[in-house]
């Protein structure tokens, strides 16, 4: 009687933490041209962390970001977003990809990319007025970008790209944050003032998922892992998951945990 | 040329080249955006196959046969080509090379074979269109503008074309948020919640309705020109989304006004008795236009 209680407490337990967690995956399957990318991957981000997603490149971390953002489609699984479908918890996930993904050439200065976040609020045709203005100076102020609002973003070095991405994402206010590879191709300094906006974002109770692939840095950036390579190794506390085992399925035994990554190296 | 003159022979074929430019311009500012250019070439190619449909089905080249027949003809395309790229292996550039000129050659085997002796439907006009035999004959000076009797007369591609460039500039106010943050971020757009497939296919129905208009005024062949020419010189002008539509609005509003009054006085200027195409002169200055911009504009980088 008494175990059953327990477990019946248990139960109840896991299903109260993934019920409230920002992001759960079930089951996540990728393919591209019928290669798995992404393999039945399970995972719980918890509430008020950062949490990176580490592998070695083209172990599926990207894709499994933008499967459950509903970007690339999966062959099975799901994720939901704070308890509901991502539908219904829009207001409330802010993305950020991959640099490299879009054409820095457009015509756009900064101000209009970072306008962008603002979308779901001004609708199709809501009058962009003084506050949002205030909004997107603000996002920018965040990033150390206040000075470059009128800049054409083609004139913008890549680390300057990578924050005016992630003031577009905080001009939406979001409480999740998924970050596709912030940190890549971005100059030192970018790269403090990043880590220093998410540990921020933390200390505001917001939850943060990064795609990251600078093993040397985990430690020192994340609070949770998710270690995998098409499936999952490992996940957890960084204290816990990012042991030198998981690593060595990760990687093949290739790098230990110090190291760095050897394409962020030769870059 | 007196004002009489003016009305009747020239002040038509200059609203019609002019709408035709300027809707064109406005769908083609996406379609650069995108890099899918070579779509406006398919979808200006296409269009003939769903005219001479609409025409073989309803036996009249009215507005809205046309503009529905053209209209589905770009679906199909864009869903062959799709097809192909897929099933087929072939690169996007071959699919869409192969769809538009077989679907292309089946309208101009389609139209002559079909009895439009009765309407002006013709392969010469399909290819290089009509501009010069878009008169008004109803009018008899500038008073015919309010003259319900004479404008009546005026030729229906104008009533075409207009609403035509009125819903693609309608749409574009409406839809520019949503356009503009597609096109430049995707999978961005994707986590708004925006239908970043239905806006892509919007932008390919509004290319095949301007397709439409152009098809009067410069044929098929020159179209490529009016969907690139103005929205890539623009784009040298200016680094922001908005002031490059309102530049490449002005561009096409040129190309079609130049190029329609040099084809029709330039040679008598230079002493030769017979007008040129003001199809040909129309694209010829929109690639002139072009180099200009690619020599001088401020914003090239």
């Amino acid at each position: 009687m008494q175990a059953r209680l327990e477990d019946v407490t248990m139960r109840d337990m896991r299903e109260r933490a993934t019920r409230d967690s920002p992001l759960v995956i079930r089951g996540m399957t990728v393919a591209y041209d019928r290669k798995p990318a992404v393999f039945s991957v399970d995972a719980t981000f918890r509430s008020g962390r950062i949490t990176g997603i580490i592998g070695p490149n083209g172990a599926g971390k990207s894709t499994l970001l933008r499967a459950a953002l509903g970007i690339v489609k999966p062959l099975a699984g799901q994720a939901t977003f704070f308890g509901r479908t991502l539908a219904g918890s829009r207001d409330r996930v802010a993305y950020v990809p991959q640099r490299a993904s879009v054409d820095w050439d457009f015509p756009a200065r900064v101000v209009d990319v970072v306008a962008q976040g603002l979308y779901r609020r001004l609708g199709l045709l809501g009058r962009f007025g003084r506050d949002h203005e205030d909004m997107v100076m603000a996002a920018l102020e965040r990033v150390g970008m206040a000075d470059f609002s009128a800049r054409q973003i083609g004139q913008l070095s890549g680390g300057q790209q990578q924050r005016v991405f992630l003031a577009r994402a905080l001009a939406q206010d979001a409480m999740l944050y998924l970050l596709d590879e912030p940190f890549a191709g971005v100059d030192a300094a970018t790269e403090r003032a990043i880590i220093k906006v998410l540990k921020a974002l933390r200390s505001e109770g917001r939850t943060v998922v990064a795609v990251h692939h600078d093993l040397s840095t985990v430690e020192e950036y994340f609070d949770d892992v998710l270690v995998m390579n098409v499936r999952k190794i490992s996940d957890g506390p960084v204290g816990v998951a990012f042991t030198q085992e998981a690593l060595d399925t990760a990687y093949g035994g290739r790098l230990e945990r110090g190291m760095r990554d050897p394409q962020k190296t030769r870059a | 040329m007196n004002g009489e003159d003016f009305v009747t022979f020239s002040l038509t074929p200059l609203l019609i080249g002019s709408l035709a430019a300027l809707s064109c311009a406005l769908a083609g500012n996406f379609l650069v955006l995108r890099r899918q250019a070579l779509v406006g070439d398919a979808i200006s190619h296409v269009v003939l196959p769903g005219i001479v449909l609409a025409f073989l089905v309803t036996g009249t080249i009215s507005t809205w046969p046309m503009l529905f027949g053209s209209a589905v003809a770009a679906v199909v395309a864009v869903v062959l080509i799709e097809a192909i790229r897929r099933f087929g292996r072939i690169e996007p550039g071959a699919a869409m090379g192969v769809v538009f000129t077989a679907m292309f050659a089946a309208g101009v085997l389609a139209l002559e074979q079909s009895d439009t002796s009765g309407v002006h439907l013709d392969v010469e006009h399909a290819l290089f269109g009509n501009l010069e035999s878009l008169i008004w004959l109803d009018a008899t000076g500038w008073a015919s503008l309010v003259d319900p009797v004479a404008l009546a007369g005026l030729p229906p591609e104008l009533f075409r074309i207009s609403l035509i460039t009125v819903v693609i500039a309608l749409c574009l106010a409406v839809f520019w948020r949503p356009l503009a943050i597609s096109t430049f971020d995707e999978g961005f757009a994707r986590t708004l919640g925006l239908p970043v497939r239905a806006i892509g296919l919007g932008i390919v129905i509004a290319s095949a309705l301007a397709a439409v208009a152009a098809f009067d005024a410069v044929g098929s062949i020159i179209v490529i020109a009016m969907f690139i020419c103005p929205p890539a010189a623009a784009r040298l002008m200016t680094n922001r989304l908005g002031a490059q539509v309102a530049w490449s609005v002005a561009f096409a509003l040129i190309a079609a006004t130049l190029g329609f009054t040099l084809a029709g006085s330039g040679p008598a200027w230079l002493g030769s008795e017979n007008a040129v195409s003001a199809a040909g002169m129309i694209g010829t200055v929109a690639g002139v236009i072009l180099a200009c911009a690619a020599l001088f504009g401020p914003a090239r980088n």
